[in-house]
Parts: structure tokens; C-alpha cells; sequence
């Protein structure tokens, strides 16, 4: 029997993500971002959390799903990874799930465009969920900021 | 008792005290016949002894305790202080913040210091100078007085008794009063502890046996003897120091005169001389001891801390939560205002206008928290290169000018050490030795000058002496055996290119390896501590005149005087330091080279940079307006003009880091907080000039 994995659930462009309960700090609402200049587009700027200036990204934007109005359903996770520490965007956040990790595959070669090394795996939760957990390292990786593959194409 | 939650405090307190023994050591130095100075030094003793006995650290405790018998014995006018004794207490305090070190280190404090103990009893039993007869008798008291307690016959030295005696003329009365503890008492050093706290509030406890140490320590017996001068009256004094519980007996006696002298009489003068002869160092380390309580009693409670620094220590971690909560603060500040503005209600809006004021106080007070003056790092210098300068036989004057100006925390536990370096270094490869000096014209003493000031967003620390300065040919001689410049090379090179080799890994100038510098510690690992922090080193010297080494600072962390701009809709600050004023033109005065907006400004024409295009503000251009507003910027010599849609005002802004994610971007030096908690973005006007 092997230790249940804590996973946060959020959708993005109508699929669901998760990411491992230990690399988010906070879950925050959508607040005023400030612009940086010259930066990537899927680098929405810069938030004041609590007196810590912390980069925002879009992750539709950083994974080349066409970006959307942000709603109240819009929450920015505040994720770090090593000593990075960055906020992404999603569409919405509102589960925190237990995975079995044994329950959890491989990422096939390519998911809905996205190329695979950004995936950690596929879980299956339940009868038909399908939860795509994220590869933090690789999402927040700023050595390489090129476009992705569009879902939509 | 758990020490270890008292252990940074014990540190701390233990620097602060050895910091200002080594001071006013110092200052005693410079006028010895102060004995207001001693006073101060001897109260720093006591408290350092006392914190060392609480804590354990026995060995420290010891080490002090012999300073403190010297110390008392100058201050009661019983010794004159003399170089030897400067050097022996210089030297144990050395020693004692070695040990401290130690303990820092997670050590027990331990430390060989018997040649140190050997050479503090000589001091207090005179034998240190056998030929000066005419210290003797000062000195010889206290053996005197010590051995006739040994012998059982007075309990008193001529100083207490002389205090005593005093009192009883002018009318205080002074009683001497033995306490008897219970025999089944479990925690006697408390229980004589209460019995002090009581006699304390009320007078003044001239003398105790066993000494008070000893007895907060439990060693003692069932009783103890106490002298003391009170305004209270017979009874009250009984029946109040009898109050304490678990007191068995408490016999009072009034002294006066007769009584005195009774106690004070040595009983065998012959065996007297024979204990003091035959034991004179542990003797004579009784008598000054009894001085101690007394100097306790002077202080009011709590006497620990040092009276000139009234401050406390924060984790530093704390004020920063302390600073991001308050930011917190301020972004509702902002909602309630705007709220308030909304209701149009008097009393709302009256409040939270007050709420303003009062958050916009609070955050320069919590904003300036974090800055020290340098002054913390400089006070251990001139000690030092008093040292230094013995050791090497040189005569130099220390001058620090702006010790109080201010840097960040961090910054000023970083540069003590290179400084040390470099200090060490002006005297000793700097100031030549005096004769030299007076063969060269010089003043007999050499001048090193430690400056701190403030400029711009950056601190400068200069240390320049009036020495041989740096010699170039023989750099590049160096340099070229070490194989860290090519003989071609060396020719090219500009005086300020040839002082840098200095901080090359491994490089000294110096012919032989003395003992100040010159040990492998070099000149580059300053250089690079330095630039760890984000500062650099520059060296300017004149041969034969002296050197000049100017290390930059920049306030990391810290605060600096920006002026805050709109573009379109976004606020951005630029440092005030880069700022050479604010302009407004009209927009046909602008002038176009090569398609590039330009626009006169004094003599010159210089370029204007639209800010809106070149960050890609959303809104588009700022120059479609009549009157376009500027601020006209400067990098060295060259000059440029931004344009802007809107100056806010100018503020004192907190530098912060954009983290890690966000690295090399264009023009953006960091960010700070608004008061209405938003980010803005600090420009680099460095990377506006081509």
C-alpha cells in the first residue's frame, strides 16, 4: 500500500490539472497585476502577496491555449518550486483530492498538444475523471519561454 | 533551568558589555585619572561575571572576576592604572571574547587563561612590580584586610569600614545582621535572594559573607552576615527581613562606633601576616569582592542592560514580516478610503483619514527599522588598531567621521571583516614606522581617517591614510613574477588597472610575511566579499602621500528617495539619484535627428525617450499631448529626457527583488510596494543610455 498523494485540483481550457498539495503556498483571487515590460506574453506581471513581490504567469498562455477574460472563478496558485516562486493563473481551483499513486500513468506522448515532459502523469480518479498532474519544475523552467503547440490545431 | 532560550541573549548582552569595556578602556587610556571611566568598566564587569555564573559558564565568570578585582581596586583610588595593567586587560578581554566566541561556536565557553589569572593577582597583590615600592602600600591593603577575614578577626576592609563608619557619622544607622535559613530549606539561594531583594529596597548592603555570588550559587551554609546601612529602624528591619519565609533566625546588631572598630579589629596580627604572606594572591582575592554587592545595589533593578543603549533586539525575519503585514494594512487602508468616499459619511471619512495619517507614520518608522548606523562595526576599530599599532610599534590616530550613518542590517554584519582587513592593512603596509616618518618630514604619528556618508542610493566607507601610499613599479614587478599580468601587458596598464591587481588571489606586496597581514588572508577575499554584497572597491593612492581605499555600498533591501511617474496607466519610480530635474515642454519644441525626438534642454540638445513606446504601455504614445511633462536623467556625463504622462510626487520607496523568475529585464532594476499596495516597477535609467 503506498502513500496517498494530496493533489489540488484545478480546470483549465475544460480539463482538469492538479498539482502536488506541498508546492502551493497560497491560493489567491484575482488581484491587480502590474505589467512588467519586454517580458514574455504569457508573463502577466507582478503581484503584491502580502509585501512579497511574486511574478504572475498565465498558464493557458504558457502552455499556447488561447488566453480568456478572467473571471470570478479566475484564481492565481501560488506555487514554488526550489526557490522559484510564482503565480499561475488557472480558470478555477476548488478541490483537493487524494490520488492513489499507483493509479497514476505514465504521460503519453502528446496530450491535447502539450508537449509530455511538463506532465508528471495521468491519474484516474474515480470512474471518469482523468487528472493531468503537472511537472512543476518544467512549467516554471524559464530557460525555455517558446510558444507551445495550440490545443485547438 | 533550560539556558538555551537565554543563550542568544547571553550573547548578545556578553558583545555589548565587552564592547564597551574595550571603549571606555580606551578612553581611560586616553585620560587615566577618570575614575568615572573605571566606574562604567567595572559595571560592565560585574554584570558580564554575574550573566557567565547564571549561565555556567564558569571559566568566564572566573576570567572576569579577576578583572573585576584589579578594576575595583583602581576605582576605590587603590591602584593607579599603568600600561602593564592596560595590556593585562586588554588582554583578558581579548580573552573573554574568545571564549564568547566560543560559545557562539556551540562551545563551553573554555579556555586556557592561567598566564591572564597569573598576571591580574599579581596586579592586585602589587607583586607585579616588586621595585616601584611606592605602589605597594595601596596595593597591600587589601591582603592586609582580606587575611584578618581569614583569620576570623574583622569582617571588614578599611573601604567598607570607612563607608560604615561614615554613615553611622552622618547619622544613617548601619546595622550588621546574621541570617539563619531554615535547616530544612530546600532552595536557600532563593530564600537569601528574597532577603537581598528586601534589603535592597530599602538600603544599602555594604558588604556580605559569604560574598553574594556565593550565595546565589547556594554556596553557604545556613547563614549568612550582612552589613548594611538602612533608614529603617531596628524593628521594621527585623521584623521585615524575618518575614521572609522560611527564615529561621535573624540577629540584628546596631553598629556604632565602638562596635564597629570592634568587628574591624584583626584578632592575631601575627597570623595575619602569616596567611597573607603565605597565601597573598587567594587572600587578596576576598577583599575586592566585597565591594561587589555594593556596586549592585547602586543600580536599580534589572541593572543588566547597558544605560546608553536603550534599544532591543528583533529577528530580523520578524521585521520583514512585520513590513509585509503593514503593506497588508495599507491595501485596505486604500479600500476604506475609497469606501468612505463612497458613504459620504463625516465621521467614517473623518476616521479613516486619521487611520491615514497615522499608517503613513507608522510606515516610516517601520520602513527605517532595519537601518543601523555603521557606527556598530567602526566602535571595535579604534581598539583594534590600537593594537595593531603597539604590535608594531607604530604611532597612529584613528578619525572616523560619519559613524551614524545608516545602513541596512545585513549589509552591517557583512563589512566588519573586510574593514578589519583593510584597516590592518593601512597600518601596516600604509603608516611608515615613525622614525622613518620623521626622516620623511611627516608627523611622528600617522593619520587614518574611517569616513562613512551617504551618496545617492549607494553608502561610500573610505579609509585613507597619510602613509607611503602604493608603490607601482613594485605591484607590477609582483605581478608580473606571479604570472598574473604579462610584462606587455603591464605597460598598458592605468594606476587605477595596476592598484586592482592587489586583489588578485594570493597577491602581497609585503617583503616579508609579518604578523598583522600577509597570512594568506588576501586582499581578495575582501574584494570578494565586497562584491558578494554588491558593492565594489576602488583604490587611489599617491606615492610617498598616503592611500585612499573607497569601498561602495548599495543600500540593498533598504530605502531609497524616488520620484514616482505615470505612464498612461501604469506608476513607475525612478531613483531620485539618477534624476537631474523635471521639466515640461511644449510639443513643438521638440526637435527630430534622424526620426529620433530630441529636445534642448540648457545648452544641449539630448534625446527624449518615450517611455509609453519603449515599454509598450497599453494607451500608446505620450507625445500626442500639448504640453509634455520630463525628466531629464543622467548616466555620468550624458544626459536624456523621458517623457511621462503625470509626476506623483517624490517618496521614499522599499527596494524589493523581483525574484527569481523574472531575471534580465530590460530597464527594470526591482519593484517596490505603493501605499496602496500595488507594485511598481523601479526603473534602470542606467539602461535607457546606449
Amino acid at each position: 500500500m503506498s502513500q496517498e498523494l494530496k493533489v489540488i485540483v484545478f480546470a483549465l481550457a475544460d480539463e482538469e490539472y492538479g498539482v502536488e498539495v506541498e508546492k502551493v503556498r497560497t491560493i489567491e483571487r484575482m488581484q491587480p497585476l502590474t505589467r512588467v515590460p519586454k517580458t514574455p506574453g504569457f508573463v502577466k506581471g507582478v503581484i503584491n502577496l502580502r509585501g512579497v513581490v511574486t511574478p504572475v504567469i498565465d498558464l493557458r498562455g504558457r502552455f499556447g491555449f488561447p488566453e480568456t477574460q478572467y473571471t470570478d472563478n479566475s484564481r492565481i496558485i501560488i506555487v514554488g518550486v526550489e526557490d522559484l516562486e510564482v503565480g499561475m493563473i488557472v480558470d478555477s481551483a476548488n478541490d483537493v483530492i487524494d490520488v492513489d499513486p499507483e493509479l497514476i500513468d505514465d504521460p503519453p506522448e502528446i496530450v491535447g498538444g502539450i508537449k509530455a515532459k511538463y506532465l508528471q502523469g495521468i491519474a484516474k480518479v474515480g470512474e471518469h475523471r482523468l487528472l493531468i498532474l503537472l511537472n512543476l519544475k518544467e512549467v516554471l523552467s524559464k530557460n525555455e519561454i517558446v510558444q507551445l503547440d495550440n490545443i485547438e490545431e | 533551568m533550560e539556558m538555551n532560550q537565554y543563550l542568544s541573549m547571553f550573547i548578545d548582552e556578553s558583545r555589548d558589555h565587552l564592547q564597551a569595556m574595550n571603549e571606555h578602556l580606551l578612553s581611560l587610556e586616553a585620560s587615566p585619572e577618570d575614575i568615572s571611566i573605571v566606574q562604567h568598566i567595572f559595571r560592565s564587569a560585574h554584570t558580564l561575571k554575574g550573566m557567565s555564573a547564571t549561565m555556567g559558564f564558569e571559566d568566564l565568570a572566573s576570567l572576569t572576576h579577576e578583572m573585576e578585582n584589579v578594576l575595583d581596586l583602581v576605582r576605590n583610588n587603590k591602584l593607579k592604572m599603568d600600561s602593564f595593567i592596560f595590556d593585562c586587560i586588554f588582554k583578558s578581554l581579548d580573552s573573554l571574547e574568545s571564549m564568547v566566541e566560543d560559545v557562539i561556536q556551540g562551545g563551553t565557553g573554555k579556555a586556557d587563561v592561567t598566564d591572564i589569572v597569573v598576571a591580574l593577582k599579581s596586579i592586585v597583590s602589587g607583586d607585579y612590580k616588586k621595585g616601584g615600592a611606592a605602589e605597594v602600600p595601596a596595593a597591600a591593603k587589601s591582603p592586609e584586610a582580606a587575611g584578618a577575614q581569614g583569620a576570623k578577626g574583622s569582617e571588614l576592609d578599611e573601604f567598607q569600614f570607612s563607608i560604615l563608619n561614615q554613615s553611622i557619622e552622618t547619622g544613617m544607622p548601619a546595622y550588621r545582621m546574621e541570617v539563619s535559613v531554615r535547616q530544612d530549606c530546600v532552595l536557600k539561594a532563593a530564600r537569601a535572594y528574597m532577603v537581598f531583594n528586601v534589603l535592597e529596597e530599602n538600603g544599602e548592603v555594604i558588604k556580605s559573607t559569604p560574598s553574594v555570588e556565593d550565595i546565589e550559587q547556594e554556596r553557604f551554609e545556613n547563614s549568612f552576615t550582612v552589613y548594611y546601612v538602612s533608614q529603617l529602624d531596628k524593628e521594621l528591619l527585623h521584623k521585615q527581613v524575618a518575614g521572609v519565609s522560611e527564615i529561621d533566625k535573624v540577629d540584628l546588631v546596631s553598629l556604632d562606633k565602638d562596635k564597629l572598630a570592634e568587628f574591624m579589629k584583626p584578632a592575631e596580627p601575627e597570623a595575619v601576616q602569616a596567611l597573607a604572606a603565605a597565601a597573598p594572591v587567594p587572600a587578596a582575592e576576598e577583599a575586592p569582592k566585597a565591594a561587589a554587592p555594593a556596586a549592585e545595589t547602586k543600580k536599580p533593578a534589572g541593572g543588566g542592560a547597558p544605560v546608553a543603549n536603550r534599544t532591543i533586539r528583533v529577528d530580523i525575519e520578524r521585521l520583514d514580516m512585520l513590513m509585509n503585514l503593514f503593506s497588508e494594512l495599507l491595501i485596505d487602508r486604500v479600500r476604506l478610503e475609497q469606501l468612505a468616499s463612497e458613504i459620504h459619511k463625516n465621521e467614517l471619512t473623518e476616521t479613516v483619514e486619521h487611520m491615514a495619517r497615522v499608517s503613513t507614520d507608522l510606515q516610516n518608522i517601520v520602513l527605517k527599522l532595519r537601518m543601523v548606523p555603521v557606527d556598530t562595526v567602526f566602535n571595535r576599530f579604534p581598539r583594534m588598531i590600537r593594537d595593531v599599532a603597539k604590535t608594531l610599534d607604530k604611532k597612529v590616530d584613528l578619525i572616523i567621521t560619519g559613524a551614524e550613518t545608516e545602513l541596512d542590517r545585513t549589509v552591517v554584519d557583512e563589512i566588519g571583516d573586510p574593514l578589519v582587513h583593510l584597516l590592518r592593512n593601512a597600518v601596516d603596509h600604509g603608516i611608515e614606522p615613525y622614525a622613518e616618518r620623521v626622516s620623511l618630514g611627516k608627523p611622528e604619528t600617522g593619520t587614518i581617517h574611517l569616513r562613512a556618508y551617504h551618496s545617492g542610493n549607494h553608502v561610500f566607507i573610505e579609509i585613507e591614510d597619510d602613509g607611503r601610499g602604493i608603490n607601482r613599479e613594485k605591484v607590477l614587478s609582483k605581478a608580473i613574477q606571479n604570472g598574473v599580468v604579462t610584462q606587455e601587458q603591464s605597460a598598458r596598464l592605468s594606476d587605477e588597472e595596476v592598484y586592482q591587481l592587489l586583489f588578485a588571489p594570493g597577491f602581497s606586496t609585503a617583503d616579508k610575511i609579518s604578523d598583522i597581514s600577509g597570512r594568506g588572508v588576501g586582499l581578495d577575499v575582501v574584494k570578494t566579499k565586497i562584491e558578494s554584497l554588491g558593492g565594489h572597491v576602488h583604490v587611489d593612492a599617491k606615492l610617498g602621500k598616503g592611500s585612499k581605499w573607497s569601498v561602495q555600498l548599495p543600500l540593498t533591501l533598504s530605502i531609497i528617495s524616488a520620484m514616482l511617474i505615470r505612464i498612461q496607466g501604469e506608476k513607475y519610480a525612478i531613483p531620485l539619484t539618477s534624476i537631474v530635474e523635471t521639466m515640461a515642454i511644449r510639443r513643438e519644441q521638440l526637435r527630430s535627428v534622424h526620426g529620433n525626438p530630441m529636445v534642448e534642454y540648457r545648452t544641449s540638445v539630448i534625446p527624449l525617450i518615450p517611455l509609453a513606446d519603449l515599454f509598450d504601455v497599453p494607451g500608446g504614445s505620450d507625445l500626442t499631448e500639448d504640453e509634455i511633462q520630463m525628466v531629464v536623467i543622467r548616466k555620468g556625463e550624458k544626459l536624456a529626457a523621458l517623457a511621462v504622462n503625470e509626476f506623483i510626487g517624490q517618496q521614499e520607496i522599499v527596494l524589493k527583488s523581483l525574484g527569481k523568475y523574472l531575471t534580465n529585464l530590460f530597464a527594470v532594476s526591482g519593484a517596490t510596494i505603493l501605499g496602496d499596495g500595488q507594485v511598481a516597477l523601479i526603473i534602470d535609467t542606467n539602461a535607457l543610455f546606449k
